[in-house]
């Protein structure tokens, strides 16, 4: 791995270097400042009493032994908050609130009922304890299609008297239904994308600082959109946003958990405002995966039609999305569903029709953007399950029939059925390249010879299309705020400088890749340019880091905003040079005088002139871009995965697994790569071992780690990655993001290789988590047969 | 999350641990390696009143061989064991088996043998390897000293034979002759996990070749670990076969007693003890020389 | 209650409810916020810290009394003279970490492991590793930093050049 100093590999100044991190030199010292570190003087604890029940009235709640307890200073409960205005809050969603803590009645196990504030954490441990909650048992609604039926209501303060949230289509269906009934060949699947949880490894937490001289509210939060944040507090408390101050520190891991409102941060913020001092909450893990944001939990029927010979004629997916018990999926507002509409995936569809119906339960809400531009995992996971499940009724390789499929390069930009408009792409290059790198040939072959054997050897192959960036403002909006992000840059006299932006890193390493941009367009160190985030009082407005967002929305804006920067420095350079403006050129990261190459000035340069010999142009040399996105950006990919499966006991050892990723332009491919290997870890886990279910009761059985099993460097297979590069078109520097990509394709890819392995046993679908036990059954079940 | 308080005697001698015990009967409880009991009390699930910490008794934190016997102290942490002379020689094959599966390689930097007898998890893995390695356990009290075998020592989930006021000092192994050899197999869904299925096998063969003694015992099984008898009937006096193998894996399927949770379904886990049973045993008898059973 | 330990090479008296685990202690009480905690069943190994130099043990699952009297080094004491302990360097040099919660607990473990294993395997790597979860960077550059800190570390010390 090369290093700063190394030459630049590709004649570029920092674009496209493996730069080591500079965030790492904290985090190797244990020098980070992540949300429990910390410690304001006089500050207080909070924590939080949890649900027993999934669906309960409460019928009593008696603080009296708990305020008894030395140390225990308050017992909030949803009484308290309305006196404040603030026992619901409403969700991302604008149309639906919430509950901050339980009104009247509990809505999932372990929602917050009541909150303890105490001078230590023991004690508050031991007022949760104490508090009483008296509970009056409802029958609980644990599903979507129990939920249809309304015969139990979960929201009973909603006006309409139905656990349907909302309906949403897009396409045509008479079209689609008919090209699917005339087709040659036709799949019809149900699969269930299961509900799991982002879970990174630190857990959500904040420290509320109403200081009572000044009326400001300074919120420590971990918040992957700090500045969207502070204005929903202002927006819910009131606070005028300028006395509000919302600083996200380092985030121990996001993956989208870390994007909504949880009541331990308004709890924490109202009791710092009553009692003036600081109130830390931090989540403990079983909070963080039965309360916070959960993901997936779509129900989809998949119905393809094709030719005999392989083309498909039309795709049909219909959902049941259980929403649990709010309506607080973060999605665009013009978005009920995310861009589930990108369900068509990498191929040519003539003709497309998509609809959801979403409900309330008895579960946790959520429906967060895991690792995922909302919703795109779960439309990738039915399209690419779809191809399969297509290749195996045609009886052809599934490497032929996408490669028949395909959206052709020269289709590009490519308008797809379900209204996207494709930036640019070159399927039938990426997935060759993965077909040859595999060895796919050879392991067919291998594959036939262990079938002959009796063993079960599966090739799984996924060519996702994913669809991030969001977005363009005349279509994409959270609460009515635009989603465009920012950045703003200012050069100091010596050549540093500072880079601001409106994202929030939580390990995907900003702090290197923005410095990485702006050096590359202003030719400077990036060593030498400071990045910071997450600081609302300083940081120029931005909507945050989840959803793939960051590099080709606030990335896009680094490179706006430095090119302004140039503009100015060569207004500065002419007077330098003593050259006509229009002569001054931007030629191998220097000023030069057109025509003459010997007369240079480097941004160095200019940089100490703009503050000593500016001439006749304003001093400084700083800028400020708002980046509206013209189009949202496809980063794709083929990913192949080989495993063997174990008859006897269910168990299935992925043996390869191969990602070639297109993902435009590069800025670091040492940190791209380790994207990759993480979001793969992750789509590997959804695949074989992370799931958040309940059982028919509505409890709860994953509420810990040692139930909802995150995978570790024993279970993980080792990663394989190349790539291919076909730069976004409309993007400043034609980059597409890359972060959620690995976890958006691959749980296809492993999925399809266990079902390609069991296919002579005539088993088409397993749902995930593929358990070892599920395996097992199903294939006992099929050998019965 | 915090544990509830709790008063803590950190012992300096057997006898000091003892006497505190005795002194607080039921409220006390021992502190061994703590990643059991400090979980639980995190989560308020345990709330000992007095904790009497066994960490730094110098003479329980042995290893050693005496009379034939592998003899291994309460504060005998897993990875000692791992390390040590003793199972780096090879001649405990089932427990180096089980001290490379033991939850993982951190918590076996201070879980014990010991703690996980007395915690005797329905799931947990030294007591079915204890019961096939015909362990017994050394429980001493104010009163004195007794050795209880591991199938009296096991009295139901959580619950072994050691008193108020007692404690388990040591548990020993019988060292295996020449010709004896075991091996121990876990399912679990991750590093970490407890078992899904577990099963632990020891054969003796005769001079002749046919099996003279067997020890078949399954976890994750039922309310405890258990010796399946009729599988080790199925194999006592047969020459080492396929069908032997078999019929001793059957009735580990037969005998075997889980429930259905997250990690299978009771179908599977019983088909699991059986299969986990036949791997045991080729394993053992492939670490005796005979391989390739048909 | 009182306790006595040494911390990073310092000596600390202090005292303690017993309740108090030691990864509460070390970050709280010792201001070492570098030792982190992630869950409460003992199970991801964000809170690793060595004991009495080579051993690797979950702080979140000892209470702090039960340090009495031995020595605890924590991230924030693995550097040496100055320079970064090789491990360190290691996850940077490798790219072995992204968000850095899971880092000093990882590199704990590791540096326990390379003193009983010093060549190890990747296999070898990987099953020590088992204990720490980290959910950032799939694995593959934290085994890669490993061997790149074995290497080094069981490198002989480089002889001083003599002059001719
Ligand atoms: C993440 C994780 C995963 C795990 N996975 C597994 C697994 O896969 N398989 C498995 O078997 N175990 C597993 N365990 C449990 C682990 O092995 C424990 O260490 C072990 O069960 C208990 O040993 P301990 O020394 O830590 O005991 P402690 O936790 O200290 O004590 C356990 C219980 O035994 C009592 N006790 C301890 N010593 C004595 C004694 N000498 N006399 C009387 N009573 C005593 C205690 O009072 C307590 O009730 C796991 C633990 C963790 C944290
Ligand atoms: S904090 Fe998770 S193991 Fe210690
Ligand atoms: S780097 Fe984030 S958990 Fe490991």
């Amino acid at each position: 791995m090369s290093t700063t100093e190394a030459p630049p590999a590709n004649g570029r100044h920092s674009m496209g270097q493996p730069m080591k991190r500079k965030e790492d030199a904290r985090f190797i010292a244990g020098k980070g400042r992540y949300i429990d570190d910390i410690v304001l003087p006089n500050m207080l604890y909070l924590a939080i009493v949890h649900s027993d029940y999934p669906h309960a009235k409460i019928t009593k709640i008696d603080k009296d032994a708990a305020l008894k307890i030395p140390g225990v200073l308050a017992v909030i409960t949803a009484d308290d908050l309305a006196g404040v205005g603030l026992a619901w809050i409403p969700t991302f969603h604008g149309y639906d609130k919430q509950m901050v803590l339980a009104v009247g009645k509990v809505l999932y196990q372990y929602q917050e009922v009541a909150a303890v504030v105490a001078t230590s954490r023991a004690a508050a441990a031991d007022g949760v304890e104490a508090v009483v909650v008296e509970y009056e048992q409802l029958t609980p609604v644990v599903d979507p299609f129990t939920a249809k039926t309304d015969k139990t209501l979960v929201r009973e303060d909603r006006e309409n008297k139905t656990n349907h949230i909302y309906h949403w289509e897009v396409g045509k269906r008479a079209e689609t239904d008919a090209a699917i009934a005339a087709s040659d060949v036709k799949i019809n699947e149900r699969v269930y994308f299961q509900r799991c949880h982002p879970a990174p490894l630190e857990p959500c937490g904040c420290v509320a600082d109403m200081n009572p001289a000044t009326g400001t509210l300074t919120l420590y939060m971990t918040s992957q959109a700090p500045h969207a944040h502070r204005t929903v507090v202002s927006l819910v408390t009131g606070i005028p946003e300028d006395k509000i101050h919302v600083i996200s520190p380092d985030i121990g891991g996001g993956f989208g958990n870390k994007v909504p409102v949880y009541a331990g941060y308004v709890c924490s913020a109202v009791a710092s405002i009553v009692t003036g001092h600081p109130i830390k909450w931090i989540e403990t893990r079983t909070e963080n995966l039965t309360t916070t944001g959960f993901a997936r939990d779509y129900t989809m029927d998949v119905e393809i039609g094709a030719t005999k010979d392989g083309k498909v004629t039309a795709l049909k997916v219909t959902t049941h999305a259980d929403h649990g018990a709010f309506d607080a999926a973060a999605d665009p507002t013009k978005y009920p569903a995310g861009m589930f509409g990108i369900c068509t995936g990498s191929y040519d569809f003539p003709v497309a029709f998509t609809e959801l119906d979403a409900y309330f339960t008895n579960k946790a809400p959520g429906g967060v953007a895991y690792r995922c531009s909302f919703r795109v995992t779960e439309a990738s996971y039915a399209i690419e399950r779809g191809m399969d499940l297509l290749a195996n009724a045609l009886g052809m390789d599934p490497a032929d029939v996408r490669m028949k499929n395909f959206v052709r390069k020269d289709q590009f930009p490519y308008p797809s059925p379900l209204g996207f408009v494709y930036d640019s792409g070159d399927y039938h290059t990426t997935l060759q390249k993965a077909l040859d790198k595999v060895g796919y040939k050879e392991l067919r072959k291998e594959q036939a010879e262990k079938r002959a054997r009796g063993e079960l050897m599966g090739i799984g192959i996924s060519t996702f299309t994913e669809v991030v960036g969001a977005g363009p403002s005349k279509h994409f909006d959270i609460m009515g705020i635009k989603m465009f992000d920012s950045a703003e840059i200012r050069i100091h006299p010596t050549g540093s400088g500072i880079v601001r932006a409106g994202t929030k890193s939580q390990g995907q390493g900003h702090e290197t890749t923005w410095a990485q941009i702006v050096a590359e367009e202003l030719g400077l160190d990036p060593q030498n340019l400071l990045v910071e985030e997450g600081d609302t009082d300083t940081a120029p407005y931005g909507l945050g880091t989840y959803a793939s967002r960051s590099t080709p929305v606030a990335g896009a804006a680094l490179a706006m905003a430095a090119r302004r920067v140039r503009e100015k420095a060569r207004n500065i350079a002419a007077h330098v040079m003593e050259a006509p403006l229009d002569d001054v050129e931007w030629v191998d990261y220097k000023f030069q005088v057109k025509g003459v190459p010997s007369k240079t000035v480097t941004m160095k340069e200019i940089a100490f002139a703009a503050y000593t010999n500016p001439g006749p142009n304003e001093p400084g040399l700083e800028a400020t871009y708002y980046y509206d996105p013209p189009n949202l950006t496809f980063p794709y990919g083929a990913y192949i995965a080989v495993v063997d499966v174990d008859k006897d006991t269910g168990e299935t050892k992925v043996r390869r697994f191969l990602a070639i990723d297109d993902c435009g332009t590069v800025i670091n491919p040492m940190i791209v790569e380790g994207q990759i290997h993480g979001g793969l870890t992750e789509g590997f886990a959804i695949a074989f071992m992370q799931e958040i279910a309940y059982d028919a009761e509505g409890n709860n059985l994953q509420p810990n780690f040692t139930e909802y099993l995150i995978p570790t460097s024993l279970e993980s297979p080792h990663w394989e990655t190349d790539s291919t590069c076909n730069p976004s078109p409309h993007h400043p520097i034609g980059a597409k993001g890359v972060g959620e990509s690995p976890n958006v394709g691959s749980p296809a890819a492993f999925v399809n290789a266990v079902m390609d392995a069991l296919s002579p046993l005539g088993i088409k679908n397993i749902d995930m988590p593929l358990t070892r036990s599920k395996v097992w059954s199903a294939i006992q079940e099929a050998t019965k047969a | 999350m915090f544990p509830a308080a709790f008063d803590y005697i950190p012992a300096r001698s057997t006898d000091e641990a003892l006497s505190v015990l005795a002194q607080y009967g039921g409220d006390a409880r021992v502190l061994a390696g703590g990643q059991s009991l400090i979980p639980a009390m995190r989560f308020r699930l345990a709330k000992p009143a007095v904790l009497v910490d066994i960490n730094r008794i110098a003479e329980l934190a042995t290893i050693g061989e005496h009379n034939g016997e592998l003899r291994l102290g309460a504060g005998a942490r897993d990875q000692g064991l791992e390390l040590s002379g003793q199972i780096l020689s090879g001649r405990y094959p089932l427990l180096a088996d089980v001290c490379a599966v033991v939850a993982d390689p951190v918590v076996r930097q201070m879980g014990t043998v010991v703690g996980s007898l007395c915690h005797n998890d329905p799931a947990g893995d030294w007591p079915v390897a204890a019961l096939a390695g015909n362990a017994s356990i050394v429980v001493r009290g104010k009163g004195g000293e007794r050795v209880v075998p591991i199938d009296e020592f096991i009295v139901d989930s959580y619950t072994t034979a050691v008193g108020d006021g007692e404690m388990a000092i040591e548990v020993r192994f019988p060292t295996p002759d020449a010709r004896t050899a075991g091996a121990y197999f876990k399912i679990e869904r991750k590093v970490g996990d407890f078992a899904t299925a577990a099963a632990a096998a020891r054969v003796t063969l005769a001079q002749d070749g046919t099996v003279a003694k067997a020890a078949i015992a399954l976890g994750a099984a039922g309310p405890c670990g258990f010796r399946v008898a009729e599988a080790e009937r199925a194999l006592v006096g047969a020459k080492p076969s396929a069908a032997a193998i078999a019929a001793a894996a059957d009735a580990a399927r037969k005998a075997a007693d889980p429930v259905s949770d997250t990690r299978g379904t009771v179908a599977y886990k019983k088909e699991m003890a059986g299969v986990l049973v036949e791997r045991a045993l080729r394993k053992a008898f492939a670490r005796l020389g005979v391989e390739d059973i048909r | 209650m009182k306790v006595s330990l040494k911390v990073n090479g310092a000596d600390y008296e202090r005292d303690v409810e017993p309740r108090v685990l030691l990864a509460y202690f070390l970050r709280e009480d010792l201001g070492l916020t570098g030792t982190h905690v992630g869950c409460d069943t003992s199970s991801c190994g964000c809170c690793v810290v060595l004991m009495d130099g080579e051993k690797a043990v979950k702080s979140c699952t000892m209470f702090a009394v039960m340090a009495d009297g031995h020595e605890i080094t924590t991230i924030e004491g693995m550097k040496k003279d100055g320079k970064l302990h090789p491990m360190q360097q290691a996850f940077s040099d490798q790219h072995g970490l992204q968000c850095g919660y899971c880092t000093p607990g990882m590199m704990a473990t590791a540096i326990a492991f390379l003193k009983h294993n010093p060549d190890p395997s990747e296999a070898e790597i990987r099953d020590a590793l088992s204990g720490n979860m980290c959910r950032c960077t799939g694995y593959n550059n934290i085994v890669k930093a490993v061997q790149q800190a074995a290497a080094e570390l069981s490198a002989p010390a480089a002889e001083p050049v003599a002059a001719s």
